[in-house]
């Protein structure tokens, strides 16, 4: 095994494997697709000499469903995948979402739509991390911009995963997944591991779906004495479906408002001279790096400029963009797509100043230049 | 009826929501007899169910149950199979389920030889849906999707299932409970994909679009139909047109998926020791 504290050159996909590893992830399932591949491979390798469990599915549907019912029988599971299997994994993150079952999806996002370009980054999934499973749920979708950050936001989306009983989306690209930094590792004793609450109740007062103050239900594996139902259907307390409207709407509140109950504890952001800024650009993901490229030069140059990089795209630190677009002469909002994340900033300023856009989707990544552009149209 | 098997339902979910007549609750009956024959432990025992009629079962069985989405349930199964081999799993699916959306679920289970029982309630149409037709469902038969009669060819579930890999495979009738019994436990015994196919009877959404004025009529089909499958080796195939060919169909040898999982591990871990 690698000595997690000495420096290694490595890929953002084989940081994201090593934090899976790390977070306690001992199963996998997945359909192979560039370019989040090497996951898949490195897992394939490591899992077995650690006990746990690697399965090639037949196709991406098929993959979610097996990391669920890993997860429903006690081991945490991950897979990993690109747009077009993000897309069929939809039905299954949803379910994922309803019956509580803590489960990590990485999406190593390309140029969309359809089968796109396969080998070219995008940020095209930003909204599909949001509602591309119907109806109203909870979701929680982190995004790395450096290849240390990926091995850290892997073992958080585990942990909050688990103390949420949440699907969450591991919101990669193209750019970090292939990139190769030297990092060095935090060592094992230094990672915090969370893992799900277990019934506090004997099997025969366990009542699976109720929630402590934090609205998550403690959760019971199977094959350990409690059992109970896990279905997609609308539920009651007990777990068994049922149309009656209080209990419909209480568990829809219920689920989407444990994100919102405990949203600070899960958002994260950094900023950059956010202080004085009058320009805010706002980036994540690789864009975050031609950003902060950009927002140093404007500064050299005098310019009050900052950067604010949402880490939790979802739930989406709108209350941290309000505080800004109260102060900023404008918000720049830099991605590789036609202006998704950029529909959440305006919602999130509430028309207090203007929200301007740079994109690309010619698989190529926004450079510092274009970047620099933009915000000095601004000024 | 239920008095010898009722501690293996959860009594206060009763009354189900099948229809009167429906061969659902007869085909779990026997699924359960199945259960407490082979004296599982009910905590170490999952029930696995798609989407469908016939899938809403599980939720009227004491054990770790699982209701998944439309045709998955055997991926959901598989997951919790790999990750704790010691439990006993059951899937629940019907014809839809199974052939159609989770076709591809279902061949590649049998293909892995995975240690799954699955029990298919056919009843040649999709019930819950109100009777459209599944690729089960004979050819001619009506069905709402098909007001002048289907003009596909049904599966050979059976057949699908023995050339994808399945090492246990068995077929039966709503009206003979007492094979179907023996069947799934016979299935249950053998470590790999087991299957058992189930014809049952929708009287609402299939017998009364195609001539079957009463469920009992449908069982009554059920019993004329069945040929057994010793007797059918020496029938022709014109005289077994249409005919339900009952009891053990084939059984196979082929390594468990999850038991050459564990050898895998367990050669690695030999070989890091040796080194
Ligand atoms: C993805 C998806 N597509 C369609 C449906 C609608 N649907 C529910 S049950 C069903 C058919 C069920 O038929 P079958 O599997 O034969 O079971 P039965 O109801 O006859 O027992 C369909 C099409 C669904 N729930 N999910
Ligand atoms: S529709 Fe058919 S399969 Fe469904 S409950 Fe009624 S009779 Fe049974």
């Amino acid at each position: 095994m690698s000595g997690p504290t000495k420096p290694r050159l490595m890929q953002g996909n084989e940081a994201c494997a090593e934090g899976a590893l790390a977070a306690g992830v001992r199963f996998f399932a997945g359909y192979p697709i560039t370019p989040s591949t090497e996951i898949a491979e490195i897992l394939a390798e490591r899992l077995p000499l650690l006990g746990g469990k690697f399965i090639q599915m037949e196709d991406e549907i098929a993959s979610m469903a097996a990391v669920i019912g890993a997860s429903l029988a006690g081991v945490k599971a991950i897979t990993a995948t690109s747009g077009p299997g993000f897309s069929l994994k939809q039905e299954n993150i949803g379910f994922a979402a309803m019956a509580e079952v803590p489960c990590v999806v990485v999406n190593v996002q390309r140029t969309g739509p359809s089968t796109g370009v396969p080998t070219a980054a995008g940020q095209g999934d930003v909204l599909q991390a949001r509602w591309g499973t119907h109806g109203d749920h909870p979701v929680i979708a982190l995004c790395p911009s450096c290849v240390r950050e990926t091995f850290e936001l892997t073992v958080t989306a585990v942990n909050l995963s688990e103390k949420y009983r949440v699907p969450v989306i591991l919101l990669m690209d193209e750019v970090i997944a292939h990139m190769r930094e030297k990092v060095e590792l935090p060592s094992p004793g230094e990672i915090k591991v969370i893992d799900r609450k277990k019934p506090r109740t004997p099997p025969e007062k366990f009542v699976p779906y109720q929630p402590d103050a934090d609205g998550v239900p403690p959760m019971a594996n199977f094959g350990e004495g409690y059992r109970y139902h896990v279905t997609g259907l609308i539920h009651d307390k007990m777990g068994f479906p049922t149309n009656k409207g209080p209990e419909i709407a209480g568990l829809v509140t219920r689920l989407t408002g444990k994100i919102e109950q405990n949203a600070a504890d899960i958002i994260r952001w950094e900023g950059l001279y956010l202080e004085d800024a009058e320009v805010v650009v706002v980036a994540y993901g690789c864009v975050a790096r031609s950003a902060r490229e950009a927002v140093k030069k404007l500064r050299r140059e005098g310019l009050n400029v900052g950067l604010f990089r949402p880490v939790t795209l979802w739930p989406f630190p709108a209350a941290e963009i309000a505080k800004r677009a109260s102060r900023a002469r404008g918000l720049v909002v830099a991605e590789l797509n036609l202006g998704q994340l950029k529909l959440e900033v305006e919602r999130a300023s509430q028309g207090k100043t203007g929200v301007h856009f740079v994109g690309r989707i010619d698989g190529e990544l926004l450079t510092p230049r274009e970047i620099i552009a933009q915000v000095k149209g601004v000024l | 009826m239920l008095a010898d098997i009722e501690e293996f339902y959860r009594l206060d979910r009763l009354p189900h929501i099948w229809c009167p007549g429906c061969g659902n609750g007869i085909v779990l009956a026997c699924l359960v007899k199945a259960i407490k024959e082979l004296k599982y432990d009910q905590d170490k025992t999952v029930v696995v169910s798609g989407i469908g009629c016939s899938s809403r079962a599980s939720a009227y069985l004491d054990f770790n149950t699982l209701h998944t989405t439309h045709g998955r349930a055997l991926a959901f199964a598989t997951g919790i199979k790999l990750a704790k081999p010691e439990l006993n799993i059951f899937v629940i699916t019907g014809d839809g389920d199974s052939s159609a959306i989770g076709g591809n679920h279902l061949i590649h289970a049998a293909r892995r030889n995975i240690d799954l029982n699955v029990v298919i309630f056919n009843n040649n149409i999709y019930g819950m849906t109100g009777g459209q037709y599944s690729p089960l469902t004979p050819k001619v038969q009506k069905a709402t999707t098909a007001p002048y009669g289907t003009i596909e060819r049904p599966f050979d579930l059976a057949k699908l299932v023995e050339a994808a890999g399945a090492t246990y495979v068995a077929r039966s009738t709503a009206y003979h409970t007492r094979l179907t019994t023996e069947l799934i436990i016979n299935g249950a015994k053998n470590k790999g994909f087991s299957v058992t196919e189930v014809i049952s009877q929708c009287p609402v959404s299939y017998g009364r679009r195609n001539r079957f004025n009463t469920p009992a009529a449908m069982l009554e089909w059920q019993r004329e139909m069945a040929v057994p499958v010793i007797k059918a080796r020496s029938m022709a195939p014109e005289e077994l047109e249409g005919k339900i060919i009952t009891g053990e169909l084939y059984r196979g040898h082929a390594p468990e998926y999850v038991s050459e999982y564990t050898k895998l591990t367990q050669r690695l871990k030999e070989e890091a020791e040796g080194v």
